[in-house]
């Protein structure tokens, strides 16, 4: 018999592997690339890009012309694809794992998505083209708008907002151009204790003092101070439904009563309405105005923190106080109407240079008819079951908040740790040793040491039986005692834990050419 | 129902689990007569479906891809590099939240930092922070931080500010303490209308924005309105929003800006119908604690290992909340890291070339309308010229009737303000000698 | 003299100067000072007007006048090394130096004991 063989062997040597006892020599460990700055590799005499040679160039700007050039370095097409392909590996995202933040929804991007909104009928045209050349681009935009309104209940949308906080500040200055034009300018609003940060911001943004309104036991707002709070000052109340603590606002019907009676307008925060699409409608409990979230709710990528997209829905009361432009059905076609008639026009202004986040609209539309009417409320309704699934599976290890159903989110508080020398923080950088994305720590303000879990609709349940396996071991190991499991976390990340203290002590912005000398 | 993994057996055996028989006790905290409305919306569609429909819709448009193309005005049609969409599509950076946890997120940290260096460097300031909504929103950020930094109101806006900038700041304002003063637009005396800007600046001055190129293109000198605005401790506000400029046209810094903003579209992101796009938003380092958005900053870890954070929060909503600098929680975090690939693909090399190209374009579209009876009234402009036809408006709609897209009509930026006359023409590197002709034998039927 | 507010500034009243910082209990609350903004001198303010501010990393404050008068000195050595606020909040950290309009605003404000027991109260 002949053979050819290799002569390598086939098992693993016996000898015990401990990562730290070498250290490269390239300053790579494995698969963990390490990757400098552009600017540390790069030159000023190299470009990846091909550019036309203009023979006898002589610009017409004189002594305008920049001279010395801009410093930035250039590298070849195959660097630069290394380089962000390097950087990208240090990124956790919700294509690798369960990403369980709070508030943030991060459910799955569908791709189809993103090559819709590559279509060059969509990614390809000029916001100011002739209005007859992107009929279908204003189609998609009325298209958008009427899933919006009949998803709220609510007969009118602005979409332009280009995030959630652009979104509340268009609602908010809808409400005030409205209350001005009935003669009735307030100075207040009232957000409750739980609100995002947004909201107040937003609210003085606009000219309004902020009012807080305590929270109940069982983390609702109370009505019973909103009701004390409010009187003929109090231009709008801000309330988030679902919640920020992840509960649905049982008494929304009485709050908007009360804030109608007071001749005040009900602002929802919508970041949450991703628990109750297709369930329920704003616009049935009486609310005035409420900004989406697409990059929430209707899943456009949240892209490392944007672009987001942020379309707000009105009431009666405010539809004809909306920010233009927006887009007019006539009978020669879709029109963009975007100039205000003259000082007495009611809405309120622009937002925005251009028409808003369209790349954002192709892909929410496209979610949308995905889904189909049936599959959103499918998909609300698997938000919310997976999140009492966990809430069921943690409630005797760790500490629910509250009790009774949760919506999409839910929210537990430090007790379980007491005593244990372990701190939500501590345990948020323990699971990402454990391969997860932490939940929302420290947010909403209302519990102490918050931890606030969402799974979105998009985790399967063997995914959520591990997940839950994971927590419940890090509960036991905190109180069991094994406290630098904790503390000292993360141990397996790329990077341990990085001083933010030095950073904002000393801010270094930017890479600068002297600093690199000093080094 | 392909997005949802969820098995009704697995439903079931969950709510056993919960403890509930069906899935709506769990929504027993909404009314019930509001619990599961009647929509009047379709049924779900397969993928195949979604994308025949949406393909229709598309087909409706016209890429400016496809035709002679010479619409500007704050957007502008670039080549963007098959390897930017390629990168920006990677999940690691597509389905990342914002940096919170940075021991898992130094891709997206370490593109900012970079990105930060990028912007302060084409703008010639110290710092830029990790980008903004887009470049009108920017620029109505930079009157309010003028106002924070000198604690004074009045901000003065140059009249060749584009006009839907213009209309951005006054609404963003309007509630604000800030007074806006806005001037009027004189594209045939850019020079007559700066020395107006000058004469308008006093000691209640916060801030003086002024476009560079200007909405109609002209590129204009700067250093004296910086003196005179510095002499009475005022700002001055640079605005670009043809970002690809700065690659040939001194930089607002050496000009003496105290706050440069725009639109950075043109690197690395596609036109997309006016979004999403990027706000740039860059300052000197003494101011860095007024300016609004989100910053990343260098550090290290508890190995010493260089790394990045976002840094100076205290100035943002989730802490500061209604003392926020300013109620913005996002930036184009994707579009700034498609901006970053594009800028080091470039480099200044690149950049400086490709500025060159658009320049020359510019030029021959110019040399061509001028030759042909066409006034142009651009003296000194980048890539972008204004010239003037006999009611713009319907020139661009019947020259688009032939598949021409000939420019912006200055009315549509700036209605009523007496402008119906002239027509803005930009020209970068995509347009051909082709393309040229086909404008000026269009335009020389409506030259006046 | 030593005084102190319910919003955790202490106060050394000398000769007709009173300097003015935040106590030890209110830079543990606040964790690593990274920045503090202060008044400018020859400033006048009103008893309870926002004087100063001070970050942390994840906290920022007001830092309130606690009596009414005229800024006369601010603690340059904050601008470059705020962590003197948590290293010495009681002396080297200190934020400004006011003349009083009314030496009788004093008595409005706690002695020690009277702090000591206030934090007390407050867990």
């Amino acid at each position: 018999m002949s053979m050819n063989s290799e002569g390598r062997p086939t098992t693993p040597n016996a000898v015990t592997t401990d990562e730290h006892k070498y250290e490269s020599f390239s300053g790579h460990v494995g698969l963990r690339l390490a990757e400098p700055l552009i600017f540390e590799i790069g030159s000023k005499d190299r470009t990846g890009v091909d550019v036309e040679e203009i023979d006898g160039f002589v610009s017409n700007l004189g002594a305008l012309e920049r001279t010395g050039g801009t410093g930035c370095p250039g590298l070849a097409e195959p660097d630069v694809v290394r380089h962000y392909t390097r950087l990208s590996r240090r990124n956790y995202g919700i294509d690798m794992g369960v990403f369980p933040l709070g508030s943030c929804t991060m459910k799955h991007n569908p791709r189809l998505n993103e090559k819709m909104a590559r279509l060059p009928g969509f990614g390809d045209i000029h916001p100011l083209q002739p209005q007859s050349t992107v009929q279908g681009a204003l189609g998609l935009m009325e298209e958008l708008s009427h899933w919006l309104m009949e998803l709220t209940g609510m007969p009118a949308v602005a979409l332009s907002p280009k995030a959630g906080a652009h979104g509340e500040l268009c609602g908010i200055m809808a409400i005030r151009k409205a209350l001005e034009a009935r003669g009735d300018a307030r100075e207040v609003i009232l957000c409750p204790e739980s609100a995002h940060g947004t909201n107040p911001a937003t609210a003085a943004f606009c000219g309004y003092k902020v009012k807080s309104i305590p929270a109940k036991e069982n983390g609702r707002v109370d009505i019973e101070a909103l009701k004390a709070a409010l009187d003929d000052t109090v231009a709008a109340v801000m309330v988030t439904n679902p919640n920020t603590c992840g509960l649905f606002e049982n008494e929304v019907r009485e709050i908007a009563d009360a804030i109608h009676a007071a001749g005040a307008l009900f602002y929802c925060d919508g970041a949450n309405f991703n628990a109750i699409v297709g369930k329920a409608r704003p616009g049935d409990l009486g609310v005035d105005a409420m900004h989406i979230n697409l990059h929430k709710t209707f899943s456009t990528p949240h892209g490392g923190g944007g672009p987001g997209s942020g379309p707000v829905v009105f009431s009666d009361r405010l539809k004809d106080h909306v920010p233009l432009p927006f887009v007019v059905k006539t009978t020669e076609g879709l029109v963009l109407k975007e100039h205000e008639d003259g000082d007495n026009d009611p809405s309120f202004g622009r937002l925005v240079a251009f028409h808003g986040q369209m790349g954002m609209y192709v892909r929410a539309l496209s979610y949308m008819l995905s889904h189909g009417v049936d599959g959103c409320r499918q998909a609300s309704e698997d938000a919310v079951l997976n999140a009492n699934y966990i809430k069921a599976c943690l409630d005797d290890l760790m500490t629910v908040s509250f009790e009774g159903p949760c919506m999409h989110e839910v929210l537990f508080d430090d007790e379980f740790l007491k005593g244990t020398g372990v701190t939500t923080l501590d345990f948020a950088k323990a699971m990402i040793d454990e391969g997860y994305h932490p939940m929302t720590m420290y947010f909403p303000l209302v519990v102490h040491g918050a931890m606030l879990v969402e799974p979105t609709e998009s985790e399967s349940k063997y995914n959520l039986d591990q997940f839950i396996r994971s927590m419940r071991g890090l509960a036991a190991a905190a109180k069991a005692g094994e406290t630098e499991r904790f503390t000292g976390a993360p141990y397996f990340a790329p990077w341990k834990r990085l001083d933010e203290t030095q950073a904002a002590r000393n801010p270094v912005l930017r890479w600068s050419p002297e600093a690199e000398a000093a080094e | 129902m392909r997005y949802l993994p969820l098995t009704p057996a697995d439903r079931q055996e969950m709510l056993t689990k919960i403890g509930v028989k069906g899935i709506d006790d769990l929504f027993i905290d909404v009314p019930k007569d509001a619990l599961n409305p009647v929509i009047d919306l379709p049924a779900h569609k397969s993928e195949m479906e979604v994308e025949r429909h949406l393909s229709r819709l598309a087909a409706k448009n016209v890429p400016a891809s496809s035709v002679p193309f010479f619409v500007g005005a704050g957007a502008y049609k670039h080549h963007v590099p098959a390897t930017v969409d390629h990168i920006i599509q990677r999940g690691e950076f597509l389905t990342a939240y914002t940096p919170y946890q940075p021991e898992i997120a130094q891709g997206t940290l370490q593109y900012i930092f970079e990105f930060q260096t990028q912007v302060a460097m084409l703008t010639g300031m110290d710092v830029a922070n990790a980008s903004m909504y887009d470049g009108s929103t920017a620029c109505g950020e930079a009157v309010m931080m003028a106002r924070r930094v000198t604690r004074r109101n009045k901000a003065i806006l140059a009249g060749s500010l584009h006009g839907h900038y213009r209309d951005v700041v006054t609404t963003m304002t309007q509630y604000t303490e800030d007074e806006v003063v806005s001037l009027a637009a004189n594209p045939a005396d850019p020079h007559g209308e700066l020395k107006a800007v000058m004469d308008a600046i006093d000691d209640s001055t916060s801030c003086v924005v002024v476009q560079n190129p200007t909405a109609f293109g002209e590129v204009l000198d700067l250093r004296p309105v910086a003196e005179k605005a510095h002499a009475h401790k005022a700002l001055l506000v640079v605005v670009v929003t043809e970002v690809v400029s700065l690659g040939l046209v001194m930089s607002p810094g050496e000009m003496g800006a105290d706050i440069v903003v725009g639109e950075g579209q043109s690197i690395g992101n596609g036109l997309n119908f006016g979004g999403p796009y990027l706000g740039l938003f860059a300052t000197n380092q003494k101011y860095v604690r007024q300016m609004p958005g989100r910053l990343c900053g260098e550090t290290v870890d508890a190995d010493g290992k260089r790394g990045f954070v976002l840094t100076l929060s205290t100035r943002e909503q989730h802490i500061r909340r209604e003392k926020a600098t300013s109620n913005i929680c996002t930036n184009s975090g994707l579009c700034a890291l498609a901006f970053t690939v594009h800028m080091s693909l470039l480099g200044d090399k690149g950049l400086t070339g490709l500025a060159k190209v658009n320049h020359a374009r510019a030029q021959a579209v110019a040399k061509a309308l001028s030759g042909a009876g066409v006034e142009v009234l651009s003296k000194r402009f980048f890539n972008e010229i204004t010239v003037r036809v006999k009611d713009a408006a319907k020139v661009v709609d019947a020259l688009a009737e032939k598949g021409v897209l000939a420019g912006v009509p200055a009315s549509r930026l700036y209605p009523g303000e007496g402008f119906d006359d002239l027509l803005i023409i930009a020209a970068t590197e995509t347009v051909t000698g082709d393309d040229i002709k086909a404008l000026v034998n269009g335009l020389k039927e409506y030259a006046a | 003299m030593l005084k102190f507010t319910e919003d955790h500034e202490w106060i050394e009243y000398v000769d007709g100067i009173a300097t003015v910082g935040i106590t030890d209990y209110a830079q543990q609350a606040l964790g690593d000072v990274v920045f503090v903004e202060l008044p400018e001198v020859g400033a006048t303010y009103s008893k309870g007007d926002e004087a100063a501010v001070v970050e942390s990393v994840k906290a920022a404050s007001e830092v309130y006048a606690p009596l009414s008068g005229e800024i006369k000195a601010v603690n340059h050595d904050l601008e470059g090394t705020p962590a003197l606020v948590n290293s010495a909040a009681m002396d080297a950290g200190w934020f400004f130096k006011m003349k009083l309009e009314d030496e009788g605003e004093l008595d409005d404000l706690m002695d020690e004991d009277a702090y000591n027991e206030f934090l007390a109260s407050l867990d």
